[in-house]
């Protein structure tokens, strides 16, 4: 049994409107992340992936959010009891984080280099000039052929690609060991998209991290983690190991999900549609959250909602059918 | 990035020929008459019509534009109307005190401004930024004329700790700046503060949190830094509206700078003094103009003037 490097409890995030009216956006998710492991978190857009991730690394400061319940206890620390400092020292050391979006996650009026320098020289007690040292060897292993020009580069004169690759480096600078990476390759071409994966596949082996990869995409799953997390509308409807979940889905909406997939692999992004749409947050069904959607639907789903619940010693799934 | 500043300065030229043929041919709308007001009340019809002569003020006013455009481009601005002085020295002579004027609100407003708006919004929502705001609202629905006409009440006559009038001490300037600086700092506290808001939802500011970088310097060397482009561009039409504010403030504190010689000129129909003021407004406003767009290509690394 290897070392749980993160465990999310009953984790809960809500965001407000005014002081006494939210909507929840993260209820109830619990996961667990082991040493040198990279698991799939899935499911349509708005259903909570980006601010489950956020809610893991605290950054929710400046959004009308916050965690209002459970635990993330990261290298058996609780995070959201740890003081500030200790939450910093974390941050962008032992935990790091792509985001979605590449090109807006950079400081327009910072040159790359001073970006870099200044993570690194957080967590490590190394010069300006070690820093920037290091720097040009993470982007040398990224796949950036003249790094020093890359270094002295304002962020608008990078491509999409550069971006992510130069956000990877970045988040890689101070070898965390979790590495929450929200799309990494949404926002990228196809044939980028397959080497941004490959990389970080690639630095994962090297450094033995983990990575919690957020995606659209079952074939980028299918082809990195070793488990997958799916999500609908704020909860965790199934969690299973990646060949049980591909060839033994149990929950309604993972075998829609799975079912409209084209071909492993396409390179679809936009995960195809099972009729009906996501519930309004402000307006949750009741029972199970997938009921308006599902063919499967009864009564008692209407009514009452299932918990997860393990169906195998691997496998967790929360619907009635499986009860 | 020298090739586009050369550009935008040749097109001062048309920018000024143009501003010339308005300012002219406005002025020449004025209602009255100044070789009537020159000649005073007394004078004879032929006493008028020799000064109308004198002057080319019965020339056609094509012809007029013309002369005057000509001597412009030998640096000759004409003879005032009335005290028959070169106006290029008369505008000189005044210029130095609007332009002390104008330094003495610069010196403080932008700042005080700028620091109270990024103040409140990083405590936005809660006591300190009501109280900023409410600051900068006062300030700004505060007449410049009624703030001068108050603080000249209360700290020169009341109080006597400053003088009501002139710049001859460091004393006098106090009233003056704060009048001709309020507004700025007023208009932007509450640029800064928006602007400073909208960069902080920004991705790079929650990259910079994810770095682990202590919350002081997420705001100050990521989020401040960004804010302020937009606020420079602010900051560069304000600066130009502070000349003519000068006009109010010195004719209140008595100092001798161009918007009251401009007022005095108007009075006057002092036609070359008031077409020369408005010229050398024109042309401080445009070149300020083009000293904002090239702090703003310091400040935006996204802009490159070529
Ligand atoms: N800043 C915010 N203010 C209010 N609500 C928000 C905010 N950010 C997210 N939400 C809510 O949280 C829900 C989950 O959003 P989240 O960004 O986590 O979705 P996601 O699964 O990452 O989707 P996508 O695949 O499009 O990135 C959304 O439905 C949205 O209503
Ligand atoms: S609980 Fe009922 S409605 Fe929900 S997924 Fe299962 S069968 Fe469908
Ligand atoms: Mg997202």
């Amino acid at each position: 049994m290897s070392e749980k490097l993160l465990k999310v409890k009953d984790l809960r995030t809500e965001f407000f409107s005014s002081k006494k009216s939210s909507v929840v956006a993260v209820d109830e998710v619990s996961f667990e992340l082991e040493k040198g492991e990279i698991v799939g978190l899935v499911g349509e857009s708005g259903c909570g992936k980006s601010v489950t991730s956020l809610s893991i690394m605290q950054l929710l400061k400046d959004t009308p959010g916050r965690v209002t319940k459970g635990e993330v206890i990261f290298e058996g620390k609780n995070l959201l009891t740890a003081s500030k400092k200790e939450i910093l020292n974390i941050r962008g050391g032992s935990m790091s984080m792509i985001f979605q979006e590449p090109m807006s996650s950079l400081n327009p009026s910072m040159r790359i280099d001073r970006q870099m320098i200044e993570g690194i020289c957080l967590h490590t007690s190394l010069s300006k000039a070690e820093a920037r040292e290091r720097a040009a060897k993470i982007l040398t292993q990224v796949g950036i052929p003249d790094p020093q020009r890359v270094l002295k580069n304002y962020p608008h004169q990078l491509s999409g690609g550069m971006s992510q690759r130069v956000m990877i480096a970045m988040a890689m600078s101070c070898n965390p060991q979790l590495l929450i990476a929200d799309e990494p390759t949404t926002a990228l071409d196809v044939t980028i998209q397959a080497q941004i994966l490959e990389l970080m596949k690639k630095i994962q082996k090297e450094q033995g991290m983990s990575i919690l990869l957020i995606t659209h995409d079952l074939g980028v799953v299918a082809e990195m983690c070793s488990r997958v997390i799916v999500m609908y509308a704020g909860k965790i409807v199934e969690e299973a190991p990646v060949e049980i979940l591909f060839g033994n889905p149990t929950h309604p909406y993972t075998q829609g999900l799975i079912a409209s997939v084209p071909k492993l692999g396409s390179g679809v992004k936009v995960l195809p549609s099972i009729p009906g749409s996501v519930p309004d947050l402000s307006s949750m069904p009741t029972g199970c959250r997938f009921a308006p959607r599902c063919k499967y639907a009864s009564e008692k789903c209407r009514q009452q909602e299932p918990e997860l619940v393990a169906v195998n010693d691997k496998q967790k799934c929360r619907c009635w059918l499986k009860q | 990035m020298s090739r586009y500043f050369i550009k935008r300065l040749l097109q001062i030229i048309p920018l000024m020929l143009i501003i010339s043929i308005f300012v002219f041919f406005f002025i020449h709308m004025i209602p009255g008459d100044p070789a009537k007001t020159l000649a005073g009340v007394e004078a004879s019809v032929e006493e008028v019509e020799a000064i109308r002569e004198e002057f080319g003020l019965n020339k056609p006013i094509i012809v007029q534009y013309f002369d005057y455009m000509k001597n412009l481009l030998h640096g000759d601005m004409g003879r005032s109307l009335k005290s028959n002085l070169p106006v290029t020295e008369m505008i000189a002579s005044r210029m130095q005190y609007t332009l002390r004027l104008v330094f003495a609100g610069i010196l403080w407003a932008p700042v005080l401004g700028i620091f109270i708006g990024v103040i409140c919004a990083i405590y936005r929502g809660r006591a300190l930024d009501h109280a900023g705001m409410l600051f900068a609202i006062t300030g700004l629905s505060a007449p410049g004329f009624w703030l001068g006409l108050m603080g000249i009440e209360i700290f020169a006559v009341r109080l006597g700790w400053l003088p009501s009038a002139g710049l001859d001490t460091w004393k006098g300037y106090v009233l003056p700046s704060l009048v001709m600086g309020t507004g700025i700092m007023a208009v932007l506290a509450r640029y800064s503060r928006s602007s400073m808001l909208e960069t902080l939802r920004e991705d790079y500011v929650r990259t910079a949190r994810a770095k682990g970088q202590k919350e002081f310097i997420v705001m100050f060397s990521h989020a401040f830094k960004n804010s302020l482009i937009q606020v420079v561009t602010i900051l560069g039409l304000q600066i130009g509206g502070l000349l003519s504010g000068s006009v109010i403030t010195e004719t209140i504190f008595s100092i001798p700078g161009m918007g009251r010689l401009l007022i005095d000129s108007i009075f006057y129909r002092d036609y070359p003094v008031i077409q020369g003021l408005l010229m050398i407004f024109a042309l401080q406003y445009v070149l300020i103009n083009l000293i904002v767009d090239m702090l703003y290509g310091v400040i935006n690394p996204k802009i490159r003037y070529d």
